[in-house]
């Protein structure tokens, strides 16, 4: 067995007694069932010999036969309880082990940094979290538990036909190796079709989901016969896979009815000769007859304990691959809460490269503290961003240290750390809810005032309050579609909520006009005027207000100073805001 | 949850406003509806030959399957008797049945599987043909993921109806047939055995919609912690940064703990079914037992009767449970093909007249708009008598604040919607007159959210111009200075653009929009100008590709940047769905109207600033 099988059954076997009840349910379910064909073979017999004596309709033939159908209700009775305990209990165990995995891969996707996140598209990470785990879990209640109870029969029963006729049930069982070869390489086989079908079927989804995506390109360019015969390659590809698929369940299930039945035939071929011959009760061929057709349905469930088991095996595996994986960053051993001290934020000599071969950031240092701002600005590419993600810790520097009141920020606890630096993206995800729980996602307890506040301050107060239910009206997929500038502002008045020490606005304004964002910057200059602020654009007249404003080139420091030293320096700085101004307007002066 | 004493603000009121994922809500079961039925069986049609084969099959099957039993008891009872002739005529025949079942089996699969996969390819096809078809405002109301799931998941419950529906056929018949037989065999014993069956039917009626209620609420569950699974993995990020790892960790394990109950309430309700089934079975075989054996036993009815009636009763309930899980099936086909049928029964509003000639190519290249009035809610409309004329090679720039009505122009002269009132021309024919091919090989669009396809770039700028060559390509891409930085990624030309073009930056996907539309060559362009902030750089190569674009073509722009707006012949100032001023630059500037009132206080772009002025009529535009 596959060591992520193992791993699987190895869950599993955390609730003992679960698993225990689950063995012995199935163990008694399996006595139950293969009790009956012996009461039948026996009433068999029963009537047979009475008749063959002639002493029909004697109290003592009826007596006989009314205990045995009394033990017939009560065997079958019992195997209907069993069977649903047995049932009910792997599904249980299932389920449990289901709901165990989905807390840790939870977990996990919150504890893994931001280095995981970028390497991991998130839809692979949602399939593994929906799919893969679906797939591990029904390993327990597909595979496992049939498989055990396929055994118990499958034991039993041979232990039963051996113990009337080796012979026969030589012949009789003479199929189970060919149904099981043939079921389950058909199992495994079918797995890997459906893989297949999977794919094409993905492929075809990809199509048909970027053409109403892009309806309007299509209508554009009248690309109607193009897109049809893009689909129509793609569905007759899903059509000549499934074909594929449907053949190989022919076969497989061939292999299993004509094994079955050659058996069968041979079987009642054979014992019928020896009750020709008078060497076998005509009860006893009934008996095994109806072995027979018990047999039949674990059987037939291999194909699907195979195919789960391969499905489980690729799907735990993608599964286990994140649950073992250690977050890049973490809490040092030791680490203790961040003491601001100071307040004051250092980079000290920092280099980063997310890939070894290709830093992003060389030597990179600058000081702000409490009540200033700093301002960094750059071609794209040029490693702003990154500055902005090593703050929080999202990643870790790889040369030089950072540090917050003169403590390298590797030595605090990232949630003391993170509870101090607030950092706006560019990109800001609103969750598909109301627009209250939006502004107050890092405080989930702010009350009202608080949160209208913010979302004053961010200028977004005024268009929520046109909103249909004003803070309770639904963001995202199912509610209202907010503009890129209000989005910016809606994570805007998030960053401000909290009200941490360190604030970074990494580009978080480039969708608000110019106007809106003036007043958002206002708003934010009282809000933030105690703070350590750090403002990150391409737009100059977001950031040439600060303190101190750094130019990036290719991760290093090509200038720095305040506005006017800089254009009087006439550099790269001086240029950009020459090339601003004159797309703004000829003839207007740049925002300002 | 209790929650914790807010450290900030401990007078707060300690509730949480807090949420993660909301499920979706379609409807899983429908009832039966002949006409839904009767439309969903014409895909059968043109698979005349498969349907009839596999019903064919499925009887033939079904009956061999039946006469096991039945032979199986002859081969037992001619051996008590010693009868060895009977004995080995009915092997003979047992065997025959046997390979009989196992061959009509396989061709009952093997045709209903192609059938329903056929089937479900040509109401696929149909589906999507009609959604290249159907009106964009209907379109526009609907989300994509919506209509996906449409395309997915209600094809997917037709698919399992079809292939399950000639079983069902076959249960049926099995169902009948063992009744049949048992009675023919001994009917007393086969009346007294019957009895039983009208029992598991009513049980399992009963059990039926409990049954449903536990799988929806399990399926309610799953999708709900499922989207919050997905909705964090979407904003890990976000979490992060908001440090509301334990907060969403809290409410997951939540929802998590509920679908666990759910899955677990709908396993004890399926498995309830076991031992009713089991026990009256075993009521069935008891009868068997005593009254058999006892009119066995006093020469009525022979042995092999008694083992064949026994193989029965234990066949009684398959065919039972099959057809109740079946009618299961068929409650979710009907509301899938409910919904599906909603989507194909979108009448089309804009398709080619019976013998629309093509717009030829001699044809002038202008737009003109004569007394136009449009709204996507007719009642509200959104354009009111607009009249225009775009001349040969003329570049025309269209401005106003949000709502003003720039974007239904555009729309109107591609025909993506037609007008309520008045007349659009192109080349001097009413567009409604000519085919919407010809019509979108004579006007180009550029859209303001460029949108790639996955694929490579260079597929993407080809996109629906085969013929291009490699040549027209790059020199498409180097006259709207995209070359440069498509040389610079890993694989230039041939590199595969992600989902929706994320590899590559905003700007550099409107460069490669722009190639697309230069290597289509339409003689008249329409194009929305992007309004994104973009970086300086990729800015200016923008600016410059536009003029390119723009050269020897007839052009209206729905213009967002003041240099584009400056450099246009004649730009028209929209506001409220009427045109109120137009002229080139100079002439508006010196009119003292709103264009000059919006240049003086714009500063990088125009409509943010007009929607301060005018009012936020986005919501009464949109909704």
């Amino acid at each position: 067995m596959p060591a992520v099988l193992s791993r699987i059954t190895g869950l599993a076997l955390r609730y003992p007694w679960r698993v225990a009840l689950t063995v012995v349910t199935s163990l008694f379910a399996t006595i139950a069932n293969l009790a009956l064909p012996r009461l039948f073979g026996r009433s068999i017999d029963e009537a047979h010999h009475l008749l063959a004596k002639g002493s029909a309709g004697s109290a003592a033939a009826t007596h006989t036969l009314l205990i045995i159908a009394l033990t017939v209700i009560v065997a079958t009775g019992a195997r209907g309880f069993l069977t649903m305990a047995a049932g009910f209990q792997g599904e249980y165990l299932s389920q449990k082990v289901g709901l165990d995995l989905r807390l840790r891969f939870f977990q996990q996707l919150q504890r893994l940094s931001f280095g995981f996140h970028d390497r991991v598209h998130s839809g692979d990470l949602i399939t593994r979290g929906m799919l893969d785990l679906e797939g591990a879990r029904s390993f327990i209640q597909q595979a496992l538990a049939p498989s055990l109870s396929l055994v118990l029969q499958l034991g039993f029963s041979a232990y039963m036909m051996i113990a009337i006729d080796p012979w026969m049930a030589l012949i009789g069982l003479s199929f189970v190796p060919v149904a099981s070869f043939a079921l389950g390489r058909m199992g495994f086989l079918l797995r890997v079709a459906w893989l297949r079908v999977q794919q094409f079927q993905s492929q075809l989804t990809l199509i048909m989901e970027e053409n109403l995506q892009g309806i309007r390109v299509v209508r554009a360019f009248a690309g109607r016969a193009f897109e049809m015969a893009k689909f129509d390659a793609a569905a007759k590809s899903v059509l000549a896979v499934q074909y594929e698929r449907l053949t190989l369940r022919f076969k497989g299930l061939a292999g299993m009815q004509l094994s079955y039945y050659a058996a069968l035939g041979a079987l009642l071929w054979y014992g019928g000769d020896q009750v020709l011959a008078g060497r076998m009760s005509v009860g006893k061929l009934t008996e095994f007859s109806i072995y027979m057709t018990f047999l039949q349905a674990p059987i037939r469930q291999i194909a699907m304990i195979f195919s789960t088991a391969a499905r489980a095996t690729s799907s735990g595996a993608r599964l286990f691959e994140v649950l073992d994986l250690e977050p890049e960053v973490a809490d040092a051993p030791n680490a203790g809460a961040l003491s601001a001290g100071d307040g004051v934020l250092r980079f000290e000599g920092v280099g980063f490269a997310y890939d070894p071969i290709k830093p992003v950031l060389h030597d990179i240092t600058f000081e702000v503290g409490p009540g200033r701002t700093l301002g960094i600005v750059g071609p794209p590419g040029s490693g702003k961003s990154t500055i902005a993600n090593l703050i929080p810790r999202f990643y870790d520097v790889t040369q030089g240290r950072i540090t917050i009141g003169g403590t390298d920020i590797r030595t605090v606890t990232l949630s003391s750390l993170r509870e101090h630096v607030g950092l706006v993206q560019q990109e800001s995800f609103l969750f598909d809810a109301t627009v209250g729980h939006n502004v107050a996602y890092a405080d989930p307890w702010a009350d009202d005032e608080r949160i209208e506040a913010a979302a004053r301050t961010a200028q977004i107060h005024d268009h929520v309050s046109r909103l249909p239910q004003r803070y309770e009206t639904r963001v995202g997929e199912r509610g209202v579609a907010f503009s890129g500038g209000q989005r910016q502002r809606m994570s805007i008045a998030r960053g401000v909520v909290p009200g941490p020490g360190i604030v970074i606005f990494d580009d978080s304004t480039a969708a608000i006009d110019a106007v809106t964002e003036r007043k958002v910057r206002e708003g934010l200059a009282a809000a933030t005027r105690a703070k350590t602020t750090v403002i990150i654009a391409h737009r100059l007249s977001s950031l040439m207000h600060a303190d101190e404003i750094i130019v990036l080139s290719h991760g290093r420091i090509a200038e720095r100073g305040d506005h006017a030293s800089l254009l009087a320096a006439g550099g790269a700085y001086a240029e950009l805001f020459e090339l601003q101004s004159r797309a703004a307007s000829g003839a207007l002066e740049p925002a300002a | 949850m209790s929650a914790p004493a807010d450290p900030i603000n401990p007078a707060a009121a300690p509730t949480r406003r807090a949420s993660l994922g909301t499920p979706e809500g379609d409807d899983v079961f429908g009832v039966f509806d002949p006409n839904t039925a009767r439309r969903f069986f014409a895909y059968l049609g043109p698979h005349k030959k498969d349907f009839i084969g596999s019903q064919v099959a499925v009887l033939f099957s079904a009956g061999a399957q039946l006469s096991l039993p039945l032979l199986i008891g002859r081969v037992l009872d001619s051996a008590v008797k010693g009868e060895v002739h009977r004995f080995h005529q009915s092997l003979i025949v047992f065997a025959c049945a046997a390979c009989a079942f196992a061959g009509m089996f396989f061709v009952e699969q093997w045709l209903s599987l192609r059938l329903a996969n056929r089937v479900i390819f040509d109401v696929r096809r149909h589906m999507f043909a009609h959604l290249q078809d159907i009106s964009l405002s209907f379109m526009d109301k609907t989300h994509v993921g919506r209509m996906m799931s449409r395309l997915q998941g209600d094809v997917g419950s037709l698919q399992d109806f079809l292939e399950s529906t000639t079983g069902a056929v076959g249960d049926f018949v099995m169902l009948i047939g063992i009744a049949v037989v048992l009675v023919s065999l001994n009917l007393r014993l086969g009346l007294l055995t019957l009895t039983v069956l009208p029992a598991l039917i009513a049980i399992r009626a009963i059990w039926l919609p409990f049954s449903k209620k536990a799988f929806r609420a399990a399926r309610d569950a799953s999708s709900t912690a499922n989207s919050a699974l997905a909705e964090n993995i979407n904003g890990v990020r976000t979490v992060q940064e908001t440090r509301r790892e334990q907060v969403n960790f809290e409410l997951y394990a939540e929802k998590a703990q509920d679908n666990f109950k759910a899955q677990v309430g709908a396993a004890m309700t399926s498995q309830i079914m076991v031992p009713t089934v089991d026990i009256l079975t075993g009521l069935a075989m008891a009868v068997v037992i005593v009254l058999g054996g006892e009119a066995a036993i006093g020469g009525g009815i022979e042995v092999g009767v008694m083992v064949s009636f026994i193989l029965y009763v234990q066949r009684f309930f398959d065919p039972v449970r099959m057809l109740s899980m079946q009618y299961t099936v068929m409650q979710r086909a009907m509301a899938a093909a409910r919904r599906i049928f909603e989507i194909l029964d979108v009448p089309l509003a804009i398709t080619d007249k019976a013998d629309a000639p093509p717009l030829t190519a001699a044809a002038e290249p202008t737009v003109e708009f004569d007394q136009v009035t449009f709204g996507y809610d007719p009642a509200r409309p959104i354009l009111h008598d607009v009249s225009f004329k775009v001349k040969p090679h003329e570049v025309v720039a269209l401005v106003g604040p949000t709502g003003s009505g720039k974007t239904s122009i555009i729309a109107l002269a591609h025909r993506f919607y037609d007008a309520d009132r008045g007349r659009v021309l192109v080349g001097g024919r009413d567009v409604r007159d000519v085919t919407l091919d010809s019509l979108g090989r004579t006007i180009g669009m550029v859209l303001q959210e460029p949108f790639l396809f996955t694929g490579t770039i260079e597929e993407n700028i080809r996109y629906n111009t085969p013929g291009a060559t490699r040549e027209q390509v790059v020199a498409a891409a180097k006259a709207v200075s995209a070359h440069d930085f498509i040389m610079r990624l890993p694989d230039g030309y041939g590199t595969r653009l992600g989902q929706r073009g994320r590899n590559i930056s905003v700007g550099q996907r409107q460069l490669v929009s722009f190639a697309r539309a230069l290597v289509a060559d339409p003689k008249i362009l329409i194009l929305d100008e992007a309004t994104a902030n973009i970086d300086s750089f990729t800015e200016q190569a923008i600016q410059r590709a536009l003029k390119v674009l723009f050269e020897g073509r007839t052009c209206i722009v729905i213009a967002h940047r003041l240099g584009t707006i400056r450099d246009a012949d004649r730009i028209i100032v929209l506001n409220q769905g009427r045109i109120l001023e137009q002229g080139s630059h100079d002439e508006l500037m010196a009119r003292d109207g709103l264009y000059r009132h919006l240049y003086t206080s714009a500063h990088a772009s125009f409509d943010d600033q007009v929607v301060a002025v005018t009012g936020d009529a986005e919501f009464a535009s949109r909704t």
